[in-house]
């Protein structure tokens, strides 16, 4: 019976265009697999890493510095060393699976605050939706990462005037996420409050308004579904955003700190070393991120396409 | 005209504000300028006293009111940081941001254009899927990554280009300028085509979609029926019509790229605001961050205006469309 049903299921998705578009498509096709096989291979990181890159007892600064396997190294540390003898295997492993946590959640927040500021926006109307696009409009003036800067320098001088009671390396991941979610909301509030705009007059909300439906059932159960759509694509493309976004700020060194570093930060360690050309504490890094990124990127284009009939 | 004008005007006031009430919440309230102005050893008393004598016990709309007219003459106190006077330092390193945003935009332009129009007139070209392949790399790719590679290839590797800084500078009253010595003219152009590259690609996208759709309607048709030259069609009667979004676009870009300019500055450690910026995120240096994001706001907010009055000046259409209007 169950399984019936999975096979049912897994037909219905083998035939649809979706799925055609993606099989089709064979950039996508290779963006999908290097995407799940970075994805794995960073939830699997405790299993598979030489050791844990946030445990500075783990460290030997004997072994600082050793260059790769095809760069004369040894394969006790596959892609070499940085300068506090961490394996930059196993730190590339959690760093990526770092950058993807910060990505997924940041992403969320700015869905969950977007969608529910589009929805009271679209549908309360008036001064609160003049005031809340207004907000939308400023902020969309800047560039989400000048924002997330910004945000995240409060946080500090807020650390730094004793209001928050934390060590800033401490609460680095919720503030680097928090920054994000708060510079990324308008877009999807935006694309919320147009949809609301349009279905909130149409006669299936009207039929549903006079049987008596709640307002707050009728949002989220018929309105909000049609906006589905566009968001899923905005949040797709929003998450290779996000990613470069974090390792942009870890980069400047503002994002994540060196005891917990991330792509960024990694790529922002090996920086000091290039011109003494100790060049694998960058690279590799950053072949990751460009790899992650990409491949993300494909997928979120062709989602766009597929899901949006109009641009084809 | 003059209503769309005055509209645009008021909403440029609104963001000026919103961005200006920030700055005053960063400087006041995330930061304390009484602690940063006072030693560990002030009382409290004397504390309070100076608190009295600055004026920080007036009620808020007054400090406002105060805090704008100050940032208007450029006066955002003293650094916590150094102790030096915001303005001053500001205005020392703003030169450097401008001229890389500016020469970095017009690479971006002058590159991007030519890219746009061959791959718009042969879409189907070797070439110019390579140039669509190269442009999605170049908008994937952060833009601190592509600094890091140009270091390693030109810098590194090949050892033609330095790695930092601005070169030897010239200072001509007070505006510090790289463009009349060689090495300043070199030190710009690794940092100028990281910062354009972005730019670039975007302009070669628009450009490439506006031909290719200009190509397509009737007046060109119309043209080539004639037998004009294939020259004066493409650039004459094409690529003319394709400008109006192009210019939209570099004209809002312009701002975005003296944000940006935070990251490459910092990769190739350029001595502009955008550094001093993220120098001052890490510090908690509050008086700057506020200072800069006024700064940015009227910049952005000013280029915006600009952009609105030049589609006036080059899409006929808008003066005729005014006209009609007011005909009837």
């Amino acid at each position: 019976m169950a399984l019936g049903g999975i096979a049912r299921a897994w037909r219905s998705v083998v035939t649809s265009d979706v799925y055609y578009s993606f099989r089709s498509s064979k950039v996508t096709v290779a963006a999908a697999i290097v995407t799940v096989i970075i994805f794995a291979a960073c939830f699997a990181a405790p299993l598979i890493a030489i050791q844990d890159p946030y445990d500075p007892a783990n460290f030997d600064l004997g072994v600082a510095m050793r260059p790769p396997v095809f760069w004369g190294g040894d394969w006790d540390f596959p892609l070499g060393t940085d300068d506090q003898g961490r394996d930059m295997y196993s730190a590339i492993l959690y760093g990526t699976r770092l950058s993807i946590i910060v990505g997924f959640a940041s992403v969320l927040l700015a869905m969950a605050l977007g969608v529910t500021i589009g929805i009271v926006s679209g549908y309360v109307g008036g001064a609160t939706d003049a005031a809340l696009m207004r907000a939308a409009d400023v902020q969309l003036t800047f560039p989400a990462f000048l924002i997330a800067l910004t945000l995240d320098g409060v946080v500090r001088g807020l650390i730094a005037n004793k209001v928050l009671p934390f060590d800033h390396d401490a609460i680095a991941l919720p503030v680097i996420v928090l920054s994000l979610g708060l510079s990324f909301w308008p877009q999807y509030a935006r694309t919320v409050r147009g949809t609301v705009l349009v279905e909130r007059t149409k006669d299936y909300v009207n039929a549903a308004r006079i049987i008596g439906v709640r307002p707050w059932r009728i949002l989220w159960r018929h309105i909000l579904p049609n906006a589905m759509g566009p968001v899923l694509v905005i949040a797709t493309i929003n998450l290779a955003v996000a990613i470069i976004t974090e390792a942009t700020l870890s980069f400047l060194g503002v994002g994540m700190p060196k005891t917990q570093p991330s792509l960024g930060t990694l790529i922002q360690i090996g920086n000091d070393y290039l011109s003494s050309g100790d060049l694998w504490i960058t690279v590799s890094p950053g072949i990751m991120l460009a790899l992650l990124v990409l491949a993300v990127n494909l997928l979120g284009d062709w989602l766009r396409d597929a899901l949006n009939p109009k641009l084809r | 005209m003059v209503a769309f004008l005055l509209r645009r005007l008021f909403q440029a006031v609104i963001v000026m504000l919103t961005v200006a009430l920030v700055a005053f919440v960063l400087f006041n309230y995330v930061g304390d300028p009484i602690n940063a102005m006072v030693g560990q050893d002030t009382s409290i008393q004397d504390r309070e006293k100076l608190r009295q004598d600055l004026g920080l016990n007036d009620p808020i709309p007054v400090r406002f009111a105060r805090f704008v007219a100050n940032a208007a003459q450029g006066n955002f106190g003293l650094s916590f940081r150094t102790a030096e006077p915001v303005g001053r330092m500001i205005l020392e390193r703003l030169p450097a941001t401008l001229e890389l945003s500016i020469v970095a935009a017009l690479f971006a332009l002058l590159v991007g254009v030519p890219m746009g129009v061959y791959s718009g007139l042969h879409p189907k070209s070797v070439g110019s899927r390579l140039l669509q392949a190269v442009s999605l790399i170049g908008i994937s790719l952060p833009t601190f990554l592509i600094g890091i590679l140009l270091i390693l290839i030109f810098a590194v590797g090949m050892g033609l280009l330095p790695s930092f800084g601005r070169g030897d500078v010239v200072n001509l009253g007070g505006w510090t300028t790289g463009f009349f010595t060689a090495s300043g003219l070199k030190a710009l152009i690794m940092p100028a085509v990281t910062l354009g590259l972005f730019q670039l690609t975007l302009i070669m996208r628009i450009v490439r979609s506006e031909m290719l759709e200009v190509l397509r309607t009737d007046y060109i048709k119309f043209a080539r029926a004639r037998g004009l030259k294939a020259r004066a069609i493409n650039f004459g009667h094409a690529l003319k019509n394709t400008l109006v979004p192009v210019i939209t676009i570099t004209g809002l870009q312009l701002g975005q790229l003296i944000a940006f300019a935070i990251i490459t500055e910092t990769v190739f450690s350029w001595p502009g605001v955008g550094q001093l910026f993220v120098t001052s995120v890490s510090a908690a240096d509050m008086p700057v961050m506020s200072a800069y994001l006024a700064l940015i706001g009227f910049l952005f907010v000013s280029i915006n205006l600009l952009v609105d009055l030049l589609y006036f000046a080059i899409d006929p259409r808008l003066r005729t469309a005014q006209a009609a209007a007011k005909a009837s």
